[in-house]
């Protein structure tokens, strides 16, 4: 009961962000909230099934290229066919992908998916005349439920729309995760990551179990990315590079992978210390998050969620 | 035509040697701690810096410019003492936790040594200036091909002859190779473990950073090489197969050579080709040329 009370107080609370924070807070929000979906997805991979894939910018790219193109080369505007696009065509890679990923596991499954990621990067960044190189595609501003929204200033637009829309994707996308780790299906892949082989002997079809987290996970990231790109207005190859497939699983494990909402409250924390850090040492913040890191994996590796959970279990 | 054929293959061989060098470093970690490295491409970005600021030091206090292979040698193997510091200040907390937790941290030093390498060298480029060209270069089938590169493929083979006479004709490599096969068993058998991977995490660290060094005369130290350089690692090390040394000179030619090739050929395709091959090989062949049987499911 207090766990939703205070989920309630929390959307709430990101709900009332525009009308009393600054503006420049109000705009950190939105990659918070693009990262929060797609962190969704990672972590029914890395927290629920077990398997930690360095090539997850992959989706992102995947999902920022599609509002991009759409925008720029074929006249759509509506975000919602953006973020169904997005989705369909990140399942539709993700289907072949997946099928070769999800037959391995632990190192070898990372430098799979590390590789396909590694594809897609070496592809967006070379194949200039289709993708502006690493220049980018401009991603146009998307219109919402049917309203071109062209008339109010960027900021506005950003601050007002926008940002709600993204929260109301977040909380659907949260809802419908929510569901599916409480559903038989999310049992089954708990399972599968405490003991495969036992769960292979219950009947679960491991591969085809894994190969589901990974389409819905893709399906997630992909989501998010479509979210991503439209307040940063262009879409470049870093955002495809291995090292931004690091840091999201980074923000999952600061959160507490082992959590329904660590990966969320990860991608918070990740986003606003990343703005402060870059604002206060801007020469060295990278030294001081790898510093980070280190703490948490030797120390904390259940992340912030997990040293709210041990207090509360101290005091208790 | 020949020419230009001598020319390419030579590019390629002589950037085959430096992956070979980062590469192995990245192999005999993993063979015997199971730790995939990240950060094996930053260590070989360490060494390029050091390189650069020993050669510098060297110039500027009048050392003849024959010589810079000295200074540049020494400041890269000198260097590798840092894998003592991040073996016994980081990695031994990790040794028992899963391996997911060892490859983040290790993506916790490529965080901290890019910085590190920025705040103590700058963000501009450096170079060894003219040191390039001081053994003149000779014409290989009318191919001009400077002498220092085949110095450092000369110098790379060597090591790759050292590493296997210390793997298969040492104690201390029968040590690393049952280590390899069977931790516990070593164990048992009284093999001083920590020191076993304080030792072989400084030799893969070594050979980072003196790849790092090696290299750098034929181009400029830039902070973003060390991220770069560990996808290709990456690749040879999945074509060669995890954990081998003889994988890690094959997968090192392929990789090096392809990318040579396709640079003069086809530029678009330089890495796609590579990473197309990788998955290829993980997908037919997951233990790769010569790796000891996947994980598989």
């Amino acid at each position: 009961m207090t766990g939703r009370l205070g989920l309630a107080v929390a959307v709430a609370a990101v709900a009332a962000v525009p009308s009393v924070a600054p503006t420049y807070h109000v705009l950190l929000m939105l990659p918070f909230m693009a990262y929060g979906v797609v962190l969704l997805g990672l972590n029914l991979l890395f927290g629920y099934t077990g398997l930690v894939s360095f090539g997850h910018a992959l989706f992102i790219g995947i999902g920022a290229y599609t509002g991009a193109f759409l925008t720029s080369n074929f006249g759509v505007r509506s975000l919602e066919a953006i973020v169904l696009t997005a989705a369909l065509l990140g399942a539709v890679v993700a289907a072949p992908v997946g099928t070769l990923c999800v037959r391995y596991v632990k190192i070898y499954f990372g430098m799979l998916t590390l590789a396909f990621g590694m594809v897609f990067y070496t592809f967006v960044l070379k194949f200039y005349r289709l993708t502006g190189g690493d220049e980018g595609t401009p991603y146009l501003r998307p219109s919402l439920l049917g309203f071109g929204l062209e008339g109010i200033p960027k900021t506005d637009y950003l601050t007002g729309p926008y940002y709600y829309y993204s929260l109301v994707v977040l909380v659907l996308a949260a809802a419908v995760m929510w569901r599916i780790v409480r559903s038989p299906f999310g049992l089954c892949l708990k399972t599968i990551r405490d003991n495969p082989a036992k769960a292979e002997t219950l009947g679960i079809g491991v591969g085809r179990y894994r190969w589901y987290a990974f389409m819905i996970s893709a399906v997630y990231a992909s989501v998010g990315g479509a979210l991503l790109g439209a307040p940063i207005g262009n879409v470049d190859p870093t955002l495809v590079y291995w090292t931004h497939s690091g840091n999201i699983v980074f923000m999952t494990l600061l959160g507490g992978f082992a959590s329904f909402f660590g990966p969320i409250l990860g991608a918070f924390v990740f986003i606003y210390l990343e703005d402060f850090l870059k604002s206060l040492v801007p020469s060295y913040w990278r030294l001081i998050f790898g510093a980070l890191l280190a703490a948490i994996v030797i120390f904390a590796p259940g992340g912030l969620m997990g040293l709210v959970r041990r207090a509360g279990a101290l005091r208790a | 035509m020949i020419q230009h054929v001598v020319s390419v293959l030579m590019s390629g061989i002589f950037h085959a040697s430096i992956l070979f060098l980062v590469s192995a470093g990245l192999q005999v970690v993993f063979g015997v701690q199971k730790i995939f490295n990240l950060a094996c491409g930053s260590f070989y970005a360490l060494g390029a810096y050091v390189g650069v600021s020993a050669v510098q030091a060297y110039a500027a206090a009048g050392g003849p410019p024959a010589f810079f292979i000295v200074p540049l040698v020494l400041g890269g193997l000198l260097i590798g003492i840092v894998g003592v510091v991040v073996e016994r200040g980081l990695l031994r907390f990790v040794y028992d936790r899963d391996e997911t937790f060892q490859l983040l941290l290790t993506f916790a030093l490529v965080l901290m040594l890019e910085d590190a390498i920025r705040l103590t060298w700058g963000t501009s480029p450096l170079s060894t200036g003219g040191m390039y060209l001081v053994y003149g270069q000779v014409r290989i089938l009318g191919a001009a091909v400077p002498v220092y590169n085949l110095i450092v493929i000369a110098a790379s083979l060597a090591i790759a002859v050292g590493i296997g006479a210390l793997l298969t004709r040492t104690a201390f490599g029968r040590i690393i190779r049952a280590a390899a096969g069977n931790r516990e068993m070593a164990e048992a058998l009284g093999v001083d473990m920590r020191r076993l991977y304080a030792v072989v995490f400084t030799l893969g660290t070594a050979l980072g950073t003196i790849g790092g060094a090696l290299v750098i005369p034929a181009t400029a130290a830039m902070s973003e090489m060390g991220i770069e350089l560990i996808v290709e690692a990456f690749a040879v090390v999945v074509i060669g197969g995890l954990g081998s040394m003889r994988g890690a000179f094959v997968g090192a030619l392929v990789v090096g050579v392809l990318r040579a090739v396709a640079i003069s050929v086809y530029p678009e395709v330089e890495m796609l080709l590579i990473y197309l091959i990788v998955i290829a090989v993980l997908v037919l062949r997951p233990r790769g040329l010569f790796g000891a049987a996947a994980t598989a499911t």
